[in-house]
This record gives C-alpha cells, structure tokens and sequence, in this order.
C-alpha cells in the first residue's frame, strides 16, 4: 500500500534500497552517510530486509564487494561521502569498465583538507570521468523516486553502467521532508529481477577483465560512451513512465521552471535548485523575465537541451557549489562546452557559491541573478568567475 | 590422498599460458585445480597471474575468473559469497589466489577485513617473495638479504610472517604448502574446501627468473627450503599447531641441512656475507624452537591460536 512517511534523506534512501530489493549490501560509515547505513541495520535487525549486510572494513572493499556481488548476479547498493568516495575512485572505473549496474548514494560532503563535513560537489564531481551515470537529488521524495529509476536505467541493456545518486549532506541528508513511498508490488512492476549483462558462470568460464592490448583496448571505452548517450535517452522516458504509474516527475535530465520566455537563465544542480525557484518567483515580481533550469543529471551531460534552453535566452548564469581550481565550476565549464559550436550564442557566467555548506540562499541567487542582469543588458561579462560572499 | 596418480587427469590449466618457464606459481595453479575440479569461482588481483591466463579475448583458465584491484581480492571475495549465499548456491568453492605483494602488502587490509568477518573462502598467497609480474622489486615478504630491483645490495630486513599473522585472526584454517610437495598441498586444499569460514593457505612458490636460478630447479629449490627449514610445511587447524611431512621430522636441527645449500643455487642471495648466513641460520633455528613449542603446546589440550 502507498504510504507517506515523513523522515530524513538518507532514511529515504534506506528505504529506497528496501524497495529496489537489492540483495547485497557492503558499506563502511562515514558522516554524514552514516545514518543511511544505520537505516539499513536496521531494516536487517528487524527483517525487513532478506539481505546479505558485508559491514566491510573500507570504501575500497565496499565497492568491491559490491563488484563481487554484482558479478554473481544480484542486485547490490552501498552508500559513501567525501573521502570515502575518493578511497573508491580506481574501483568506480572498475565498476563502470566491468558495465555492473551498482547504484551507489553519495552523501555530497567537501574534500579536506582542511576537515569539513558540510557539503559540496567536490567530492562526486571529482569522479567525472569514471563513467558513472550522475545524478543530483533536490529534495527526499526525488533522493527515493531517483534511487529507483536508477536501477532501471542502469540495468538496462543498453546501458549496463553504475551510477551515483548525490545528494547534499545535512542540508538533505538530516532534514526532515514529507515522502510518498509507492506501493511494493507497484514498484516490483515497474523495476522487474536484477538483470546484468554478464555473471560469472562455471559453465561458461570466461576471464573477465584480463589483459587487452591496444588493438582491442579502445572498442571498450567507446561502448561505454554510447551506453551514456543511450541513458540519455532513456531518463527521460523512464521519467515519464514513472510519472504514469507513480505521479511523480522530476523533469528527466532537466527540471525547467519558468524558462520559456526567460531573457536570464540560472543553471545549478542540487538543493540550489529549490532556493533558486523562491529567488526565480521574488525577480518575476519586480517585472524580471529569470528562469531556472536544475541539471539533474550531471552524466550523461544534457549538452542538447542546454542547447535548446539557450536559444531564447540571452543569457545562462551557472551556480557551481563546487570549483575545478585553475579554471572555473564544471557547470559553467560544461554548459559554455555545450553552446561552444552554436550561432548566437547566449552569454554565460559562472558564480561559485557554497563551498564546505556555506549557506546558499534564495538572496543569494537574487544576487547572482542581478549581476548576470545588468551584464546581460551590458552584452559583456565582466568576470567570467565570481566567488560569492567571499571575505575580504 | 597419498599418491599422485590418484589426481585428477582433467586439465583446467590450458595450453598457451603465458607463465615463465620454470614458474613456481603455474605448478601451483595446476595443482589447485586438480584439487578442487571446476566448480570454482577464482578472484585474481594484480599479479604474475594477470599474466599467465593470457590476454583478452583468450584465457587459458578452464574456471571463472574475476580479475580484479590489486588490494582487492578477499573484499571481491566477500560479495561473490554474498551472492552465492543469496542466490543459495552452495556447490561453489570461491578462491582468492594472490601473490605476495598483493597479499602481505597491499592486499592485506582487505585480507585482513574478510577473515575477521568470518567470510566464507580460500585464500591462497603464491608467495615469491618480491612483485614479480612488474620486474622483482621488493616486498614484505621478500627474504632479508635477497637482491631484488629496489635492493639492489639486498634486503636489510626480514620477511614477514604472514601465515601466524593470519592465525592470529583465529580462522578455522591456516597452512602453508610448496608446489615441491604437490600431494601436501592437494590435501590441504581438499580440506580447506570442507571447512566453513575462511582459510589461508600460504605457498613458497620459486620464481627461476625473480631468484635468478636455472628453470628446471624449481621442484629442487621448493625442496631446499623445505629441508633447509627456511620454509616449513604446517597447519593450524582450529588453533592447534602441526608439522606435516618431511617438515615434521626436522625439529630435530641435525636432520636440517644447511642453509647454504638453499643460498647457494640462486643469484638473488649472491651479496650475503658469511655473517648474514650466520644470523639468518639463528633466526631459522630460533623459528623452528617456536615450531617446537607450538607443536608441543597444541599435542596437550591448549591452542596456541585461540579457540575457535
């Protein structure tokens, strides 16, 4: 039966993995992703979940338990943050070369050091590239709904990749929210038994990811590629048939608000995404023509629909909580990248804000948002990165 | 089993491996299969054997094998079980076989998470003595005044003792083998796989082109050590301690021979001075009075190595 709970994310994502029936479980705790581990405990002590619990002694095991799992052909989840997340970083690319459908939460907490355990992207955004799917979670109900959804895409033979679902430490992790949990046996229907393209087999013994030479080494890169251009594809429509069955939608890749006739368009990704709605409704009523656009999947990077965002705007204004040091936030990055071989190209800017949970307002979007404004009407961006509120 | 001929005559090492001639390690992974036929699940880390199967799209392993992070194995291990167990097949013996480095050193955390959580898998450590697959540099367990690529004049320190290590985990199976003594080694391996938790299995694999020695003295090598008592064959089976043959006749230290002769066949200990022997022929024979007295400890009611 559906029913509403009303509990913190990291407990949501607990109860995601209840209702994904995942059967394996390795994890290690790191704050603030120890309550998620907790949960599932939890869940296990009272037998609520038929799982195998590998309380490992590492990150690195973690994920490697959870490769092991996977390749014997159960569905598996862990949970990390931050430096944990980086202990993992050669066992990501072995989880996305071995094309295993492990979904991971990532609880967004900032690299040290110094110490912090308060959020940003630097954590997951520093795993770009080992072909993990990402997405990035703004409020509880779409840390569940995306945990789901994860599963389906990522075992889809198409895609047969991992992916991470993040979402921002305490700001969602420890807050409390309203959640509709779906019906089991309508959740069961939409995401059917754990499939993976490969398991091992005493009756077929292959040497899985043995050595291989140049001439073959670059076919397996490029399959991955196209397996992120299919996912591209499909989060969409899996959004949509989720929104069918369930009535929820987090708009695919994207989550648009009031963009189609917007002259500014401000791009983050996260939980800026909700203040920045609030700062998006206070500027239309001084008469401001801003929308918002909140990237939900970072990979496979929705380079087309930035493009169409683009066409009627005369200008993007990237808010990254995260910094690539010697250049600029990957959003602002990413999205100049997309519209780079465009004709009338809008203006773009970048504005790095909530580094290590430093607090990101509705004003301090207001903010943003006006001085994109008056370069807009300008035509010239002053400063292609502006670090905001900085001390003196 | 007491005899060779009762082995099993299937082959699960192929022809077209790509090992070393003379590889210590390769006899090893013959016997392994032999012993335990092919319903095994094998986990290979970094090691000569990334090597030795062949490269993509061959394999010259007539089992599954994951090949998997160098300090990976036991927690690759670890979800395999998971799985099995959740899928509830039970027919599958999971084996993690790792050289040294990938063991003593790198792999040992890893190792070390598995065994505490009881997981239930052989693990199996071809030992010999330095990381080999990338052009024998140094490890934990390379012996004190071996040459080695990063020792150039020999190690100054000692190996380590991995096999007490690991039974001071208090796992329900501890032993170490040498592909010399094929039978020894079979036996063990068949009662690993009979007994539930985790189990180590430590093998001094020689390595013609690491130890610098002729490639058809592998066997004979395997044997000096075992002679020599630098390296003995034992068990520690739920925590009692037991010589096995020929290493249980050679407490007495008259009935060990020198451990010159062992030094002698290979270029790797060319640099020891006769005070390095001296001092490694103490610490041998300080080794076997430990042997001595963990044997006699664990003849009485006691285990050395904990109740299980």
């Amino acid at each position: 039966m559906e029913q509403m709970i009303i509990d913190t994310a990291n407990h949501i994502a607990g109860y995601a993995a209840k209702a994904a029936r995942v059967k394996v479980v390795a994890a290690y705790p790191i704050t603030p992703q120890t309550t998620v581990v907790e949960k599932i405990a939890e869940f296990v002590e009272e037998e609520k979940m038929d799982i195998e619990y590998i309380r490992v002694e590492s990150e690195h095991s973690a994920m490697v338990a959870c490769i092991g799992a996977a390749v014997t052909g159960v569905r598996t989840f862990t949970a990390t943050s931050a430096h944990g997340l980086a202990l993992m970083h050669e066992t990501l690319h072995w989880a996305s070369g071995s094309r295993l459908p492990i979904v991971m939460v990532v609880v967004n907490r900032a690299m040290g050091a110094p110490w912090s355990i308060w959020p940003d992207f630097s954590d997951s955004l520093s795993q770009r590239d080992t072909g993990w799917l990402q997405f990035y979670c703004a409020d509880n109900q779409e840390v569940f709904d995306t945990i789901i959804q994860a599963y389906k895409l990522c075992e889809n033979e198409r895609v047969f990749l991992p992916a991470m679902v993040c979402l921002e430490g305490f700001i969602l992790s420890h807050t409390y929210m309203p959640v509709k949990i779906p019906d089991q046996e309508e959740i069961d229907a939409f995401l059917p038994l754990y499939k993976s393209g490969w398991t091992l087999d005493i009756n077929n013994p292959i040497s899985h990811a043995n050595l291989v030479s140049p001439e073959w080494f670059m076919e397996f890169r490029y399959m991955i590629q196209e397996a992120m251009e299919n996912a591209k594809q499909l989060i969409p429509k899996i959004d949509r048939e989720y929104e069918k069955r369930f009535g929820i939608t987090h708009g695919g890749l994207i989550e648009k608000y009031k963009c189609e006739d917007a002259d500014l368009i401000l791009l983050t990704m996260g939980t800026m995404g909700s203040d920045a709605k609030i700062a998006v409704d206070s500027l239309r009523k001084e008469g401001l023509k801003v929308g918002l656009a909140r990237i939900r999947t970072f990979r496979p990077f929705p380079t087309e629909e930035i493009g169409k965002i683009a066409e009627h705007a005369q200008m993007l204004t990237a808010v990254d909580r995260h910094i690539s040091f010697g250049m600029e936030g990957f959003l602002a990055s990413e999205i100049k990248a997309s519209l780079f071989n465009k004709k009338d190209k809008s203006l773009v800017a970048g504005f790095i804000a909530g580094l290590g949970g430093r607090d990101v307002t509705s004003e301090t979007i207001e903010k943003i948002a006006k001085k994109s404004l008056k370069w807009m009407h300008s035509g010239k961006v002053e400063k292609e990165t502006t670090w905001v509120d900085l001390r003196e | 089993m007491v005899t060779v001929k009762e082995l099993s005559k299937e082959e699960y090492l192929l022809e077209g491996h790509a090992a070393c001639a003379g590889c210590g390690p390769a006899i090893s992974i013959r016997v392994l299969f032999k012993a335990l036929g092919n319903k095994v699940f094998l986990v290979v880390p970094a090691c000569c054997t990334t090597v030795i199967q062949g490269p993509y799209p061959y394999t010259s392993f007539n089992v599954p094998l994951l090949n998997i992070l160098f300090e990976s194995t036991a927690a690759a291990a670890s979800g395999i079980v998971a799985a099995l167990r959740q899928r509830n097949i039970k027919d599958i013996t999971v084996v993690g076989w790792a050289g040294d480095g990938g063991t003593v050193d790198i792999g040992i955390q890893a190792l070390s998470g598995a065994a505490e959580r009881e997981t239930d898998f052989i693990y199996i450590c071809y030992d010999n003595e330095a990381y080999g697959n990338t052009g024998m540099q140094r490890s934990g367990a390379t012996p004190f005044g071996a040459w080695t690529t990063t020792t150039p004049s020999g190690k100054r320190e000692r190996k380590k003792d991995m096999p007490l290590i690991m039974a001071a985990h208090r796992i329900p199976y501890v032993a170490t083998a040498c592909p010399s003594y094929p039978i020894d080694f079979v036996n063990k391996l068949r009662k690993a796989k009979e007994i539930k938790g985790t189990k180590y299995i430590h093998i001094l694999a020689p390595c013609p082109t690491g130890w610098r020695y002729d490639t058809s003295k592998t066997v004979e090598l395997g044997r000096l050590a075992v002679q020599t008592g630098l390296w003995a064959l034992y068990e520690i089976e739920n925590g009692k301690f037991k010589l096995n043959a020929p290493s249980d006749r050679l407490i007495d230290k008259a009935k060990r021979k020198s451990v010159k002769e062992y030094f002698a066949l290979q270029g790797r200990f060319r640099s020891l001075t006769e005070k390095d022997i001296e001092r490694i022929q103490k610490w041998v024979d300080d080794d076997w009075e430990n042997y001595r007295r963990l044997a006699a400890c664990s003849a009485s009611d006691a285990t050395p190595y904990g109740k299980i």
